[in-house]
């Protein structure tokens, strides 16, 4: 299924309208909409829908006009999009059973090169190419480490994360990279909205679309649930486990890098400080979804919901003008919260 | 057959994209130059009293990592305010943000015996030990701007003043809107885990309770990084729906923040920012956006700290007080750099 990962560049010129291919072919026997609904009502993104409600109750009360408004809503969904894009990819490497340290790294490294002077000249056409390339490579350098190391991908993306960093600092000797390509800053602007969507929250919606396409109807989803639930039966069942590692780091590695484009966009400037933490946030939105740390289950829309859930309690702290440290605190207790009634809720399921 | 042409095909394929990988690699080695091209000369300095050649001495200069551009302003004042000066040789590590590190650091160069020893040390109160011991040992500290835990620890404090830049900035935006009833102002502060974002914090406070027609409507902490500054002033801009001034805290978050007010298409208010970027003041000059000013906090002082080391290497004071030590202390002013003053303020902008 290499044919379903190398297609995903396709889909990241943020022009691109939102995938006509992203409703799957039905499988022979089950309606469509079934298999959406059964998807969609699975237990955990149930309860972050309910928790996603109860954050919106919250917003209408405390600040009925700033926070239902379109604006609102297009601000959210923006401030989600980088973040979710690199989520989605981490939810693949978590499935698999792996773990990516690196994704807030190769943001970062991709961003800045991609806004150095030298690439600025190519224009935006430049720019997209350098930020995924630089992504898809940082993911492939991953992935051959793990998977033909072998190393732990603990250890083989925390020496991505220091060495991404470091090469980022380099290129940028911790200044601020500006961008002047008129181009890219007005992608980021009202005026690029289509039908009052912003093209970055396109972008999100068509990384999801294709993720979930990936994840539950190709042979590429199945064989990464496969090596994350039990590598050695995945082997013994002639999955080549080695080379699907090497795809899936590859997959989250080209995520960054759309990300990190989608981030150069939204602040229009790279810096080597971009995507700061995005490790965690990614994969406390992935768990939080109800993906298992272990491997081998996981969902893309629950990934997805994990993203909205944290943004909004940021748009909800920052409307009610609250501080820092309140929000951080909340944050904490959102994951232990969810992970806690998912559990209980799944023990409850037959 | 049909296996021999498949074997073909997928050779072609692997030296189609072997092809396009190596190119994508040299093309992309290129693109990691930052070279402008136009290599201006930094003429960063303010005219230096022209002092005559004295006896040698040696500095030793210990800073952090050069991890955002006024850190790495700071090493550059040192460096070519130290090649100004014939008599002056400068030994500067290389920057590190870990303690123990940067203690190793410091005891080399005071085992190298220089004749001064110039810190801004990662953490002030975790180096205080050092700057103790390079004083015992008879070798005189200029602590830079990050000050340490014990007046023992060093002959020189020389930095900025963070509850002068809110003062300052406070004042003004006071009287920006000192005609204005009812006036909103918002602050878009640093990093609340940082003791200077409470000082400007406090000194802004201060300011403006002088203007009884302002009311601070909100404050949010950004991490000092174009991305937080993004997220949280596009947050900021949602709440508020109108508002009279805002006060950055950082140009460097700025960046973001002006981003975020572009994208709102917001222009109702003014916006004075802090430390003194480069970008920032390229701003002010044009005057095209709702940055109207901002306080700094200038990477000049790091020259300024050369020019307090040498003196104290040659036993001097400083030119223009009467005193024939140099100071204990020097708190730098936190200037409002304007439209009306950018100019002289432009070369010491940092990116």
């Amino acid at each position: 299924m290499t044919h379903g990962a190398t297609s995903e560049p396709a889909s990241s010129p943020p022009l691109g309208k939102p995938q006509p291919d992203a409703p799957p072919p039905p499988a022979p026997g089950k309606p469509v909409g079934r298999v959406l609904l059964g998807r969609l009502a699975d237990v955990h993104s149930l309860s972050l829908i309910g928790v996603l409600a109860v954050l919106a109750i919250i917003g209408a009360i405390t600040k009925p006009d700033a926070f239902l408004s379109t604006d609102n809503l297009q601000l959210i969904l923006t401030q989600a999009s980088v973040i979710g894009v690199v989520t989605v990819g981490v939810t693949f490497v978590i499935i698999g059973g792996g773990i990516d340290l690196s994704v807030g790294a190769i943001v970062a490294l991709a961003s800045v090169w991609c806004t150095t002077v030298a690439t600025q000249d190519y224009g935006m056409a430049g720019m997209i190419f350098t930020a995924l390339i630089v992504g898809l490579g940082c993911g492939l350098v991953n992935g051959v480490l793990i998977a033909y190391g072998p190393m732990v991908p603990f250890v083989a993306t925390l020496a991505m994360l220091a060495s991404a960093r470091g090469l980022a600092l380099q290129i940028t000797e911790g200044r601020t990279q500006v961008v002047s390509v008129d181009a890219v800053l007005d992608l980021g602007g009202r005026d690029a909205y289509i039908f009052g969507i912003p093209p970055l929250v396109l972008i999100f919606a068509g990384v999801t679309a294709i993720g979930w396409v990936l994840l539950n109807r190709t042979t590429f989803g199945r064989r990464t649930v496969a090596i994350g639930g039990n590598p050695e039966a995945a082997r013994l069942a002639g999955i080549a486990v080695k080379r699907q590692r090497l795809m899936i780091y590859a997959l989250s590695g080209l995520c960054c890098g759309i990300a990190a484009f989608m981030l150069v966009v939204l602040s229009g400037s790279g810096q080597n400080t971009n995507g700061n933490l995005y490790e965690l946030n990614a994969i406390a939105a992935a768990i939080i979804g109800g993906t298992l740390l272990s491997g081998g289950r996981g969902t893309i829309i629950g990934s997805v919901l994990g993203v909205l859930v944290f943004t909004t309690i940021t748009n909800l702290f920052t409307l009610n003008n609250l501080d820092s440290a309140g929000q951080q605190i909340a944050q904490g207790a959102i994951i232990v919260a969810a992970v806690l009634l998912q559990r209980r809720s799944a023990a409850q399921q037959p | 057959m049909s296996a021999s042409s498949a074997r073909r095909f997928a050779s072609r394929r692997g030296l189609l994209f072997g092809g396009a990988a190596a190119s994508a690699g040299v093309l992309l080695a290129g693109c990691t130059s930052n070279d402008t091209g136009d290599d201006e000369e930094d003429s960063q300095q303010a005219p230096a009293a022209e002092e005559s050649e004295g006896p040698p001495v040696t500095i030793g200069f210990a800073g952090p990592q050069a991890d955002h551009g006024w850190l790495n302003a700071i090493n550059e004042n040192a460096r070519s305010r130290a090649e100004t000066y014939a008599d002056v040789t400068l030994e500067i590590t290389e920057g590190s943000n870990d303690t123990a590190t940067q203690i190793g650091q410091i005891e080399t160069l005071i085992n190298s015996e220089v004749d001064v020893l110039v810190i801004l040390p990662a953490d002030g109160i975790a180096l205080t030990q050092i700057g103790l011991t390079a004083m015992r040992a008879g070798i005189p500290v200029i602590n830079l701007d990050r000050i340490f835990d014990s007046p023992q620890a060093y002959r020189c404090w020389i930095g900025g003043d963070n509850y002068g830049m809110g003062l300052n900035a406070g004042h003004f935006i006071g009287e920006q809107l000192r005609d204005v009833q009812n006036a909103r102002v918002v602050e878009l502060s640093g990093p609340d885990n940082l003791e200077l974002t409470g000082q400007r914090t406090q000194g802004f406070d201060d300011a403006l309770a002088n203007y009884p027609n302002i009311e601070k409507v909100a404050r949010q902490a950004a991490e000092f990084t174009v991305e937080s500054g993004q997220e949280v002033m596009s947050g900021l801009l949602q709440a508020q729906s109108e508002f009279d001034a805002l006060w950055n805290h950082d140009d460097d978050q700025g960046v973001g923040a002006l981003r975020a007010i572009d994208q709102a298409g917001r222009d109702e208010f003014i916006m004075v920012g802090g430390a003194g970027a480069r970008s920032a003041m390229d701003a002010i000059q044009a005057d095209n956006s709702v940055l109207k000013a901002t306080v700094l906090y200038p990477p000049t002082m790091a020259a300024s700290a050369i020019d307090l080391a040498r003196a104290l290497g040659q036993a001097k004071g400083i030119g223009g007080l009467a005193e024939f030590e140099i100071p204990s202390s020097v708190t730098l002013y936190s200037a409002v750099v304007t439209k009306e003053n950018v100019e002289q303020y432009l070369p010491t902008g940092f990116n």
